[in-house]
Order: C-alpha cells, then structure tokens, then sequence
C-alpha cells in the first residue's frame, strides 16, 4: 500500500548531527497514483519542538509510522502493579495528571489524549508525533496539553506537532516545516518567521493562471449569508458568525487556511450541514431550513471540495452521475421508469460540451482521471443552469491545464448571470478569478476587499487573523 | 466492461467452484467416491420429479429472504434479521389463515401474503428507526429481533394458538383458501416459488429501472453523495428495510401456506441466516439471488439422496455451503485490496457495507 523511497534513521547518527532524534531524506509516499509525500526531509533535533504546518490531509503518517518503535516488554505476564507504579512516575514527571485505575471510556476527550502520550512514553519513546492534537481540544485543555510539551521538550523528549494552527505552531515550536501539496516549501526557525509569513506561504503563489476575464457586472444579490453559525463534525464551532451577500453576475472568493470553517460553511449553505443560528438567503428566498433537494430546485449548484465523498457516486457509471440530482424528474424519468437512452443522451452531450476524457459514458466515474471526474461535477451542476455555485477547491489535485479549463468555465458562468462563491486555499487561484475576496479565519471572515485594493502582505495578515477590515468592500 | 471487472464479476461462481471441490476432499474422508457422490446428488435434486419438486420446495424460502436481504444490501445496509422477520410474516400470514374466513382463494390468499408482508417489515422498521434516530448498528439489533421472533411465534402456538390436543407446539390447519396450490402433483412443490420468481423479476426492474431504485443504489453506494444530491437519506433507508424484511416475511408466509398449512414452532430450519449467504454470493443481484438461491436449494434436496444412497452425511452439503461462503469472503478482501492500490487513498477503508460487500452495479 505504501511506497516508501530513502532511509529513515531513528536515533543519533554516528555522524555530525549527533543533535537530530530523527533524519528522513527523500520520503516519497504514495497511495496509488496519488503522491502523499513527495521527496521530503525532515530533521529534527533533540530536545525540541518541529511543527509541520500543512494542509488537511493525511500526508504525513509516514513519519509516524516510521518511529513509534516498541520497547520489547518483559516475560509473557503482566506485571500490572509494577506497570502502574511507573505509569503514576511519568504521569507525574511530565504533569499529565493521568490516575491509572481510571477507564479510558470515562475520560474526557483531553484525558484520552494524554493517556496515548503516556502509553508512547511508557514504551520508551523518545520521539512524540502529534497529529493535529488540539482539533479536539477546548482552549483550556490546549493550554494543559502545551505545558505537557513543554516539561517534555524540558526533559530532552522531542515532539513533532502535526497542525495547521499557525498560531499553535508559533507558540510550541522552535522550527517549523512548511508542507503544501504533499512538498517542503520551507523550514525555518520559529523565531525568524511570523504568521504572515507562513500563511502565504502554506497557501503559495506559484502557479499563475492564464484565466482572461472582462469586468463584472454584478446585478441583485443571488445569496445572503447573514450572522451564519455552524459546527465541526466534532461539534465545536466552526462557523462564528459569517456575513456577506453575493451577487449575481459577480465571483466571490473565499480565502484562508484550510480548516478555518470553509468546509463547514459551504456544507452549511448547501443545507448539509445544521446550522445552529442564522440564515440563508436563496435569490430572495430565506432557505435556512429547507432540505438540500429544495436549495438544488430553488437554484443552488455546489461543487464540494471531496469529490469522493459527496460529489460523485465512484461505482456508478459516468451517465448516472451526471444525472445525479435529476435522474427522478423528465427527461430522465417517464411514466415511472428510468429512460436509459435518453440519460446516455444527455451524457454524451455533456461528454462533448466540456471534453470529458471517458472511454464510454457507461464506464464507472471512479476509472476516470481527477481531472475528468471534477469535470464530470462541474458539468453536471452547470448544465442545471444554477443561480449560485458554489465551487469549493474545484482545482484541487488537478494539472495547469484542467485547472484553467474550470476557472474559465466558472468565469463563464458568472458572465451568464450566475453568482460565484470560489473558495480556495489557494490565494493566487482566488485572486485571479475573483471579483471580490473574502478572508476566512477561525471561523470568522476577517474582511471583503477588492483584488488589488490590499497587497499580499496584508492578506497574509488576514489569513493569520492579525488583520481585520471593516467595512466590507461592495459588489463591483 | 473489462476483463477484470468480468473476472471478478463472477467471483461468487469461482468460490462455489473451489468449494465444491474442496468439498470432493470431504466426501472422500467418507469413504464415498466424490464423483459418485456429487452425480447421486445431481440426480437427487434434479433428475427425478420429486427431488425436483423438493428442490423448489427448499428454494422458496431462500429466494424470498434472499431477496430481502438483497435489497437491504442495495440500500448499503447488513439485514442479519431475515429469520425473524419469516417468523413474523409466517405468524401474520398464518393469523390471516385461521380467523379470516369464508374468502375465497384470490382474496384470501393475497390478503395473507399482504399481512406477512406487513409483518416481516415491522420487524425490519425497528431496527430502521435504531439506526437512523439513535446510530445502533442494525446489523445488532436484525440479529437479536431474530430471537425475538422465534421465541415470540414458539410461545404463541404453545399458548393461545396451540391446536387443542396436539402433541406438539403447532397451531390448527389454516383455512383451505388460504392455502397455495400445489403445482406439481402428488409432491410438495407449491406456487409461492412462482410468486418468488415474479417477485425477482420486479425487484430487478425496480432496482434498475426505476427513479426509486436508482435512489436506493445511490444511498447504497455513497450515502453522503445521496444527501448532496438531495435524496432523503433516512427515508431511503427505512423504505428499503421495511421492503427487504417483507420480502423475507413473505418467505414465512410460503412456508406456512404451501407447504405447512399450520404454524409450527421453530418451523424455519435457519432458512433466513442461508438467506444472507444466498444474497452475498448472488452479488446482491435479484437474478444473481435466483440463481443462487436455486443452487442452494438444490443442494439441500440432493443432500438427502446423497446421504441415502452413498451414506455420505448431510454435514457435508453444510460444510460445502460454508467454504463457498470463506472462499467469497477471501475473495472480496482481495479484491478490495486491489481498489486500495488503485488509488482510492482518500476513501475510508470499510467503505460501505455494500462494496465491503463486493455489491456493484451492472453496466
């Protein structure tokens, strides 16, 4: 299942940097055709915090598979007082505060954390890898968990702290490894960067779109986003509080880091998310509570991030995803039954109009290639002509030229009328095709300007929450 | 369609194969030579009109069930309860044969079937609801109700339904017009074979051809696509369930009325828990169910021959069905493995119940 490429050494190296608990050179993971981790190196000195600030994906399990090395235990038979008697050692030594009678179902989510620390200190573990540790957290538990790290990284223990909280990161760590799309942008010492810094450069800026667009000619407001509230699958909040309105004819980005709220807003406002307080404006309509079936009727198009997971049936064929939502209705459905041939119609059409690479349209989506099947998304919510689209990091893991191909169709759809909201993290992608941007932080927007209004500098302080306009700027 | 989908399109014939070799192993730890043993067994189920007829007898049942469970695999969903719910459409389907009188047949015998049809649903609805309001697995909770349903029907023809005098738990005959024709003379075959085949042929057309089975795939394949795409996830789900438990309801009902003619305790000899293996090896396909439904049937009619005439144990025909079922189950965890490394990094691992299951769509 892995692919592995380059030495990983654990421990001390004989050889000049006696100083690193830990050297991969050149890891290069896959999954499939998928490149998780290409050519990655990582160093990481004893005694210290390196945090990898990266994308939300799970990219970096190589690491942790690599060291979590078992201490060989002792004869065949538990020695549980002896155990617990250690246990209650490095529970005090380290502050973790972990009582060993305890069952783990009992303890909060917090507690459960510390128990998988102590059990990684208990088998010897010199190394800790924690993957996104504070997602779960209350803000208190997050403090408790970094004095942890602290009296830890104080005891000569190493920590690699897997997050993409830049602030978290700036806090706990003294270097920082910058991950984007499976690469090392950088490493740098956590003293000589600043939020703004790694924000631009975990969204990057080196990919330049040839996307030509005329000015827009935005007309009355297609959606209305009002105090919007919503929570994370682990219900904490995710959504604080989002306003904006988005009008027809113009293309709203959405910036930020991912994992600020984006997912859950765009699920929010496509009605697959509860929202626990405010409201959704649908061309006039307040859809707030209506199902998704509804928002799709009353004109709502959303291309989701997860292609896999909501935007296609991968076992279904080409022709069926392409009437996903309106297989039930005429054309495709007459006097009760599915009209094959009319459905294969359609597809071929479809397959023809936006260059869909396919063998037949009878083969399974999940054969195609990423950028077909984001094709095969785009094509299907296009050709419902949808008043608002909602396209949520629709070139995600495509090549230049798909990328464009969907820029220039989103554009195309604006000058149709269509109302766009284009969230993406990648800033240069949502700078060139947007008419307006919005920032997205924790949850929060943290202003709407115009493209070219505000510098880069100042976006980056945006997307690291340090920088907060008001007022908003208006449709163009 | 390409060749390796083809392949492993007909995995389950392939496991059938290897366990029917396997199982020569068997019959020869016997002391009986293989190929005789398999051609009495052949010539049992099939050769003659009364191995046929128990053939179709011991196919019912299964097909039945088999289809319910089918459906609810469709539906991405584990339905373990297809015992229960026979007991229960069995009790409904015999409650409509004893105190319903003076209807003639073709009222009488729909408006039973209709009640086990009800019946062997309500038992499916329960876990449904579990599901959907609370999470509970219904793989647990089909399992446990089929418990319930056994001792449930146990302790009503002990008690109020018991045939006064009778020297075992079994209530009075049903009325005559209940009953289902015989359609081979002098055997035992009956028409609910008849009413399965019909029953296979709709669900096939609904499951393919219709807006309603497209949604019952759709959930089944990815249920949050379902929801992005506007389906009524939960409804779907409950829909399915109370369909594929009264589909296997109506497999009590068949018992009850073509070939018992009373409620029996313990009258199913596990016909419902054959039922999940019948759906798993027939790929969740109605023909695919037919199929294997038939060929399990046939097993167990031929098994008696076989065991009369060349004393090979009945335990062996077990042995064999158990093995096809291994030999799928390693299989798909192949064959599952071969999608991992064809780049599906970003699925979960258990997708759902119906790929785990090795479920997928035809064309």
């Amino acid at each position: 299942m892995i692919g592995r490429e380059g030495p990983v050494r654990p421990g001390p190296s004989p050889i000049g940097q006696a100083m690193d608990v830990l050297r991969m050179e050149e890891i290069t993971k896959r999954f499939g055709p998928v490149v998780a981790n290409d050519r990655i190196t990582l160093a990481v000195r004893a005694g210290t915090v390196h945090a990898l600030l990266g994308e939300n994906v799970p990219q970096l399990t190589v690491v942790e598979n690599v060291v979590l090395g078992l201490r060989p235990r002792r004869p065949p038979f538990l020695d549980l007082a002896a155990a617990e008697d250690e246990i209650t050692g490095i529970s005090k030594t380290y502050g973790l505060d972990v009582n060993p009678r305890f069952r783990v179902m009992g303890l909060s989510v917090g507690m459960q954390q510390r128990v998988e620390i102590l059990k990684a200190l208990y088998r010897g573990a010199d190394l800790l890898i924690l993957d996104e540790p504070t997602s779960v957290l209350t803000p208190a538990e997050t403090e408790a968990l970094f004095e942890v790290i602290n009296s830890l990284v104080a005891d000569g223990k190493s920590v690699i702290f897997i997050s993409h909280k830049l602030e978290e990161v700036l806090r706990i760590s003294q270097a920082i490894t910058v991950l984007r799309r499976g690469r090392i942008v950088a490493t740098v010492p956590t003293t000589d960067t600043t939020p703004s810094d790694l924000a631009r450069m975990m969204v990057g800026r080196d990919v330049v779109f040839r996307v030509l667009k005329t000015p827009a000619h935005a007309a009355g407001p297609a959606l209305e986003v009002t105090d919007l509230r919503a929570a994370s699958d682990q219900s904490y909040p995710a959504v604080k509080g989002v306003t904006f309105r988005l009008f027809r004819g113009e293309i709203l980005g959405i910036a930020g880091v991912d994992g600020n709220g984006q997912a859950e807003l765009a699920e929010a406002i496509a009605g697959l998310r509860p929202v626990s307080a405010g409201q959704v404006r649908l061309n006039g309509l307040e859809v707030t509570s209506w199902p998704p079936k509804a928002r799709i009727t009353a004109g709502l198009g959303f291309i989701p991030a997860d292609r896999y997971r909501f935007g296609l049936v991968p076992d279904f064929t080409v022709a069926e995803n392409l009437v996903m939502k309106t297989f039930a209705a005429p054309p495709y459905t007459r006097r009760g039954f599915l009209d094959r041939r009319t459905i294969a119609e359609h597809a071929e059409s479809l397959v023809d109009q936006f260059d869909i690479r396919v063998h037949s349209v009878q083969q399974q989506a999940r054969e195609l290639s990423g950028g077909n099947q984001q094709k095969v998304i785009l094509a299907r919510e296009v050709s419902l002509t949808p008043t608002v689209i909602i396209a949520m990091q629709p070139t995600r893991g495509l090549d230049v030229g798909a990328s464009e191909y969907i820029l220039r169709e989103l554009i195309a759809q604006r000058d149709r009328g269509a109302a766009v909201l284009y969230i993406s993290t990648e800033l240069e992608e949502v700078i060139t095709i947007s008419d307006r941007v919005a920032v997205m932080f924790a949850g929060e927007l943290m202003g709407i300007i115009r493209p070219g209004d505000i510098s880069h500098a100042e976006l980056g302080l945006m997307m690291a929450g340090a920088l907060r306009l008001k007022p908003a700027a208006g449709p163009a | 369609m390409t060749i390796r989908t083809a392949a492993l399109r007909l995995l389950p014939v392939w496991a059938v194969l290897f366990a029917l070799l396997l199982g020569m192993f068997f019959v020869l730890l016997a002391g009986v030579n293989p190929i005789e043993a398999y051609r009495d067994l052949l010539r049992g189920a099939l050769a003659d009109v009364f191995g046929f007829a128990t053939t179709l007898v011991k196919t019912t049942p299964l097909l039945f069930a088999g289809l319910g469970v089918a459906v609810a695999l469709r539906a991405g969903l584990i339905n373990i309860g297809a015992e229960g719910q026979i007991y229960l459409g069995g009790l409904a389907a015999a409650l409509v044969g004893l105190y319903v009188r003076g209807l003639p047949p073709l009222l009488h015998v729909p408006l039973a079937m209709l009640a086990a049809f009800v019946g062997g649903g309500a038992w499916a609805l329960l876990p449904a609801l579990l599901r959907l309001r609370r999470g509970v697995s219904e793989i647990i909770t089909t399992l446990l109700m089929n418990y319930i349903g056994l001792y449930f029907v146990g302790a009503l023809v002990s008690g109020p339904l018991k045939e006064p005098g009778a020297p075992y738990p079994f209530s009075p005959p049903l009325a005559p017009s209940a009953y289902l024709p015989t359609i081979i003379a002098t055997t035992d075959a009956h028409a609910g074979i008849l009413i399965a085949l019909v029953l296979a042929v709709v669900t096939y057309i609904v499951l393919e051809h219709t807006p309603a089975g497209f949604q019952v795939r759709m959930v089944g394949a990815n249920p949050s696509a379902a929801a992005y795409a506007g389906v009524n996830v939960g409804q779907t789900v409950i829909i399915a369930m109370v369909v594929s438990g009264g589909l296997a309801g109506l497999g009590g009902a068949s018992e009850v009325m073509g070939l018992k003619h009373r409620l029996f305790d313990a009258f199913s000899p596990g016909y419902g828990y054959d039922a999940i293996v019948v759906a798993f090896l027939g790929a969740g396909q109605p023909l695919g169910v037919v199929a294997t439904a038939f060929f399990f049937g046939a097993l167990r009619s031929g098994a008696n021959i076989m065991q009369r005439s060349q004393g090979v144990p009945v335990a062996v025909i077990f042995a064999i069905q158990g093995l096809a079922v291994l030999f799928l189950a390693a299989s798909l965890a192949v064959r599952h493995r071969i999608f991992r490394w064809g780049g599906r990094s970003r699925q979960p691992v258990a997708a759902s119940p119906a790929q785990a299951a090795g479920v997928s769509d035809p064309e």
